[in-house]
Parts: structure tokens; C-alpha cells; sequence
């Protein structure tokens, strides 16, 4: 019961995206085409599912025995490029097909503050490990979530007459606004 | 005298918040009232002058295939120091820009100046475009937080402007609120620029 009210706060109540304000760079700037931002989707799951598993190891057999808790910054982002690093050789060798699908989208992974964002608050909010990979996962899906719908707004888009100041990123952050306003109706979905 | 462009440009021409649009999510998470903008944008100032200063200084040194980790690594340092010292000063703000304060390293404005300017250009000429990037930064967001806190809460800089039983819009302190105050500086941004031709 505890995991299923942790999926759904992750993935609609408090959306990455469009409540928490993390992963912004991305979400404006691969919501072109539904198939894209699949793809990244597909990638930024992957990444902090283990981003966060190897995290918390981390914090709990490396940072705290050694009481240095004040190196978890430099510590988590080191951490997390490296990683990406690791996926993209291991896929490229191992998995081809599925290196050809994410291949692009890996490295920019390292620059989505949702991955070092959702790392940290679960340590924060004392997760254990199980409920630590579920939560970075929910969160992750919920951020592909409003990928996709950007993108299918943002496809529709193309097609209007738009006034000439507002192309480009103004109606995209008024669009990703409404989506937000949308998303405030699940607020009590979970008590 | 040349070198001041380095200096003014980040205010209005390249302004990293409306022009180049970096750093978004700090831009939009924290701008709920204007003091939090002057806060995150001198903790990201800060940052980014040291960033530049170090950056500038070890251009010759850091070989060119490590160079972005080596940036991180310069950049997470002097956000762990801005980290203890608002922890340990400003605990009301540090408590509410939160998350925000460890994700400094990730801002892309500041990998983005260290990579796209630090690492070409002298240590004075890189100083004056952190402080005026990073200056840029903080009147763009004060001025977002200004806006909202005057619409959504009806004070500035916890000022009260209308009395307290006042309607206010509440939306605008709210996340939509955040992606539509935005849009829309950016939309009349764009509409000066148009027409002053700068």
C-alpha cells in the first residue's frame, strides 16, 4: 500500500515536471515529436532507477559511516555522469538495437537535474532501497508522461497561426502552464 | 574600456533567463516571492564568478577529453561552499529554495559560461562575465518572483500591498502560475527586441 501511494504521488500529484520543476531542460527542449520524447523517456527511466540505486549504496555504506555527508553533491553528480558513461559503453557493446534507439538521448541525461534532483530528496526523505528504485522509477514515468502529452500539443501546434512573439519557447511554457493547471485536479487523488 | 561589454551584455542581450532561456527550473521552482529570487540568484552569482575565475586559471592545465568533468568537479565545490554557508546563515531561505541550493550544480547557465567562455578568454574577462551573467540572472528572477508575489500574495519583498483580505491571484504563486509568467516575459522580451532592434 505504502509503494502504491508512492507511485502515485511520483508519477501525477507531484509530476517531476510540471509541479517540482526539475528536468525543464529537456522537457522543453525534446517535446518536439511524440517518437522523441518516447525515447528519452525510455532513457531518463532507466538512468534513474539505477542512478538512484547505486546512490543510496553509496550514501549508506560510503557517506554516512565516514560522516562525510557534505560531499553528497560532488559526490552524486560525479556519480551520475560516470554512470551514464558506463550505460552508453555497455548498451553500444551489449545491446546494440536498444543503443540505437537511446543512443542520443544518454549523454544528455547527465545535464537533467531531475536525475541528481530525485537522487538527493530520496535521500532526504529517508528511503529505504526498495521504496528509494520505485520512487525514482514513478518519477521518471511521470516525467515521460508529460513528455508525451507536451508532444502531442506541441505537434498540434505547428499547425496554428501563432503570433510571431509568443513562437517558440513563450507558447511553449504557456502550454506546459495549462498542462500544470490540468495537473493540480489530481492534488487529493491520494489522502 | 572594451572589456566592459563583457560585463554589461549578460543584463539585456544575452540575459541567460530570457534570451538564452537557461536554467529554467530554478527560474520557474523558485521565483514564489521576490526575496527567494535575489537569493538564488546570489548563491548562482557566486557560483559562477569562482567557476569562471578557476576555469580561467586552469584552462591549460585540464586536458581537453576530461574537461566537462573537470568543470563539475570546480563547479560542485563552490556549490558545497554555498551550501554550508546558507545552511549555516540563512537557514529561513535555505530552507525554502531547498533542493534548488545542491542542483546549482547542474544549472546550465554555469557549465555553459565555463565551456562557452572560461575556458577562451583571460581571468579578468572571464570574472566580469560571471558577475554580469550572474547579476543578469538575479534581476531576471527577482523580477519574475516580484511579479508573482505581487499577483498571487499581493506584497513585495513581503511588503504588504493590499490589505489582507484582499483578493489576490492566488494562481500565480502556485507551478502554473510559474510557467505562465514566464511565457509571457519572454513573449514581450521578444516583442522589445523586435522593435528596438537590438
Amino acid at each position: 500500500m505504502e509503494l502504491v501511494k508512492i507511485i502515485i504521488l511520483a508519477l501525477v500529484v507531484n509530476n517531476v515536471v510540471l509541479a517540482q520543476f526539475l528536468g525543464i531542460c529537456p522537457f522543453l527542449g525534446v517535446s518536439n515529436k511524440v517518437q522523441t520524447s518516447l525515447g528519452m523517456g525510455a532513457a531518463v527511466i532507466f538512468v534513474m532507477a539505477l542512478a538512484n540505486l547505486v546512490t543510496f549504496l553509496i550514501q549508506f555504506y560510503v557517506l554516512n559511516p565516514l560522516h562525510i555527508e557534505f560531499m553528497q553533491t560532488i559526490t552524486f553528480i560525479l556519480v551520475i555522469a560516470f554512470l551514464v558513461q558506463v550505460v552508453e559503453i555497455i548498451l553500444k557493446k551489449s545491446a546494440p538495437s536498444l543503443y540505437q534507439a537511446l543512443g542520443i538521448y544518454l549523454p544528455l541525461i547527465t545535464t537533467n537535474c531531475a536525475v541528481l534532483g530525485i537522487a538527493i530528496l530520496a535521500v532526504q526523505k529517508d528511503y529505504n532501497l526498495v521504496t528509494s528504485v520505485v520512487y525514482a522509477s514513478s518519477i521518471a514515468a511521470g516525467f515521460t508522461l508529460a513528455l508525451i502529452l507536451m508532444a502531442g500539443i506541441r505537434e498540434q501546434l505547428e499547425l496554428t497561426g501563432i503570433p510571431k512573439g509568443m513562437k517558440g519557447f513563450p507558447i511553449s511554457l504557456i502550454t506546459a502552464g495549462l498542462l500544470s493547471l490540468a495537473f493540480m485536479g489530481f492534488a487529493n487523488l491520494v489522502k | 574600456m572594451s572589456n566592459i561589454k563583457h560585463f554589461t551584455k549578460g543584463f539585456f542581450k544575452e540575459n541567460p533567463t530570457f534570451v538564452l532561456v537557461l536554467g529554467t527550473c530554478p527560474t520557474l521552482a523558485v521565483t514564489t516571492a521576490a526575496m527567494n529570487g535575489i537569493g538564488m540568484g546570489l548563491a548562482t552569482t557566486f557560483v559562477l564568478v569562482f567557476s569562471n575565475l578557476f576555469v580561467a586559471l586552469l584552462k591549460n592545465v585540464i586536458p581537453d577529453k576530461v574537461r566537462i568533468a573537470a568543470f563539475i568537479v570546480v563547479i560542485a565545490t563552490f556549490v558545497t561552499i554555498v551550501d554550508l554557508v546558507m545552511k549555516a546563515y540563512t537557514p529561513d531561505l535555505y530552507k525554502t529554495l531547498g533542493i534548488f541550493i545542491p542542483l546549482i550544480v547542474v544549472n546550465c547557465i554555469i557549465l555553459g559560461r565555463a565551456e562557452a567562455f572560461a575556458q577562451k578568454n583571460t581571468v579578468y574577462n572571464s570574472i566580469l562575465d560571471g558577475l554580469g551573467m550572474g547579476l543578469g540572472f538575479t534581476l531576471a528572477i527577482t523580477l519574475m518572483g516580484s511579479i508573482r508575489e505581487v499577483l498571487g500574495n499581493g506584497s513585495i519583498f513581503d511588503i504588504r500591498l493590499m490589505s489582507q483580505e484582499a483578493k489576490t491571484i492566488l494562481i500565480f504563486i502556485l507551478p502554473p502560475g510559474a510557467f505562465l509568467t514566464y511565457g509571457y516575459l519572454i513573449a514581450i522580451m521578444n516583442r522589445i527586441k523586435a522593435r528596438y532592434n537590438v
